[in-house]
């Protein structure tokens, strides 16, 4: 369980976190939305401890990650796997290679069975055949899609995705959201993901939570959340005259 | 009152950042002797830094020896001791020129290119990915460098010393009519394993330094393209300048 307790983080004198109250289930798919530049990528930092907060705390299970270094924060973050909003591929190495980076160096596997996991991966995000790529010479999609690999391919209890449809067409968009809640059922991994794909994240998310003005606004079921009466809010995930998806898999 | 605590809010930048620097230097060696070790890291920057300056290094060499020649030919002659030549071309080479132009000449190819990659992992967040995986990026990208950038330099500054003096004999022997045998004579009595010894030392600082400075500029550069660019020129100027003065500080302690 991942537990933001009163966080507040400024850039210089520009305060983005102002008070983060979250908790995040465990084995379950949380999605945090909110406006562009409100802090959604801050906050996910924050849980991984790339980022340390100004005042408050960040708890991962029994651990108070925001003021640990060195190795004692290297054996939390073991535990994690992280897709940035940028895919943050090794510019100097492959696709393959990017993917086997963590099976290699963090999980200390070598020979075929690194092969066989990557292709796997490869093959799941739509990348087959393109492993011997170097990241410069993909589109924004597939660096997107191999970044996705890489944090998949460990297998770990926690994973971060920071908009992991943004920038691919709608068709692939979709087989990425089915790619991530398959694998998220399948390995029961805490999901916690940054996206502005409405309607599509509720029928996706088992929860979801809105960050505006620095705080956590709402946090509810996907069913709960398209039912709040906060007009802010229903303003932000109807705006273009969407309609919210009904399913969602927490009723 | 004001011009002083401007003064005064300066000095306190200059030193916390000079404290930042040695603490940046201080952890990443300790990161170097804890497993895993990375030879192969070590083996790659080894071979940008230096095998791919060699080119580089042989023409200023070459040149730089060629008009040492030509300039102490001109000079010695005054005084008829043109025979002299060979001991003036290979000191300054060996004790000075060698290591402080082998070293400009790595800050400028290698140096520059060290901090504009380790600037565009830092923008594009691939070193906040290294630490997601619980790799320290001190031990994966900054060690090895710092490593090759020790060992590299000296062989690169053995290779200018060698290839300067050659430009020596080429201008001197080839084409100001000095007899070969002076040359070489006078090469050989003139140069001491001290003045040998001096050099490697400075070379050794001198790669220190370059892969120091340019690490850590590109380790802490900002979140821009602009911040990218000035990181890359910080980086050259301040390692230069560092090399210069460094030159002195060890000159006047090896005399
Ligand atoms: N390292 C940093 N240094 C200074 N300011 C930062 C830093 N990281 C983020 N910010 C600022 O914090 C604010 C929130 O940024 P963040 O990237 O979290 O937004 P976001 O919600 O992820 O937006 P988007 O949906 O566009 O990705 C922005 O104003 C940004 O300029
Ligand atoms: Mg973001």
């Amino acid at each position: 369980m991942i537990k933001l307790m009163g966080v507040e983080k400024k850039f210089g004198d520009q305060p983005v976190l102002q008070g983060v109250d979250l908790t995040i289930p465990v084995g379950k798919m949380t999605t945090i939305i909110g406006g562009s530049g409100s802090g959604k990528s801050v906050l996910l930092k924050h849980m991984i401890g790339l980022l340390q907060p100004d005042r408050g705390e960040v708890w991962v299970d029994d651990v108070e990650i925001s003021r640990l270094s060195g190795t004692r924060l290297n054996d939390v973050r073991k535990r994690f796997a992280m897709l940035f909003q940028g895919a943050a591929l090794f510019d100097s190495l492959s696709v393959f290679e990017n993917v086997a980076f963590p099976l290699r160096e963090k999980l200390r596997m070598k020979g075929p069975e690194v092969v066989q996991r990557v292709e796997e991966k490869l093959k799941e995000v739509g990348l087959t055949g393109m492993g011997h790529k170097f990241p410069a010479e993909l589109s924004g999609g597939m660096r997107k899609r191999a970044g996705l690999a890489r944090a998949l391919v460990m297998e770990p209890e926690i994973i971060l995705f920071d908009e992991p449809t943004t920038g691919l067409d709608p068709l692939l968009a979709k087989s990425i959201h089915d790619l991530i809640v398959a694998m998220q059922r399948r390995f029961g991994f805490t999901a916690i993901m940054v996206s502005h794909e409405i309607p599509e994240i509720f029928g996706i998310s088992d929860w979801v939570a809105m960050l505006r003005k620095g705080k956590i606004v709402l946090m509810a079921t996907a069913a709960e959340f398209q039912r709040t009466t906060d007009p802010e809010i229903q303003e932000f995930i109807s705006v273009g005259g969407t309609v919210a998806l009904p399913g969602s898999r927490i009723d | 009152m004001h011009m002083i605590e401007r003064l005064g809010a300066w000095a306190v930048t200059r030193v916390r950042e000079m404290g930042r620097m040695l603490l940046f230097l201080l952890s990443s060696f300790t990161w170097l002797v804890r497993p895993p070790f990375r030879f192969h890291q070590i083996m790659k920057q080894l071979h940008f830094i230096g095998y791919r300056s060699t080119f580089v290094v042989v023409l200023t060499a070459g040149f730089t020896g060629m008009v040492l020649a030509l300039q102490g030919y001109y000079s010695l002659r005054k005084f008829g001791s043109e025979g002299l030549l060979g001991s003036a071309v290979a000191l300054s080479m060996i004790r000075e020129l060698g290591p402080v132009l082998a070293a400009l000449m790595v800050t400028a190819r290698a140096g520059s290119a060290m901090t504009a990659e380790i600037g565009i992992m830092r923008i594009t967040e691939q070193i906040d990915a290294l630490d997601t995986m619980a790799i320290n990026p001190r031990q994966y990208l900054i060690a090895p460098k710092l490593v090759a950038g020790v060992l590299g330099v000296p062989l690169l500054v053995a290779i200018f010393d060698v290839v300067g003096i050659y430009g020596g004999s080429l201008v001197g022997v080839d084409l100001l009519g000095i007899s070969e045998g002076a040359y070489w004579n006078s090469v050989e009595s003139a140069v001491e394993w001290k003045d040998v010894y001096g050099g490697i030392l400075k070379s050794i600082t001198f790669g220190l330094i370059v892969s120091w400075i340019c690490c850590y500029k590109g380790f802490y550069t900002r979140q821009s393209a602009e911040g990218l660019g000035s990181a890359t020129t910080e980086a050259v100027v301040l390692s230069s300048v560092l090399i210069l003065v460094g030159d002195y500080i060890l000159t006047s302690l090896l005399l």
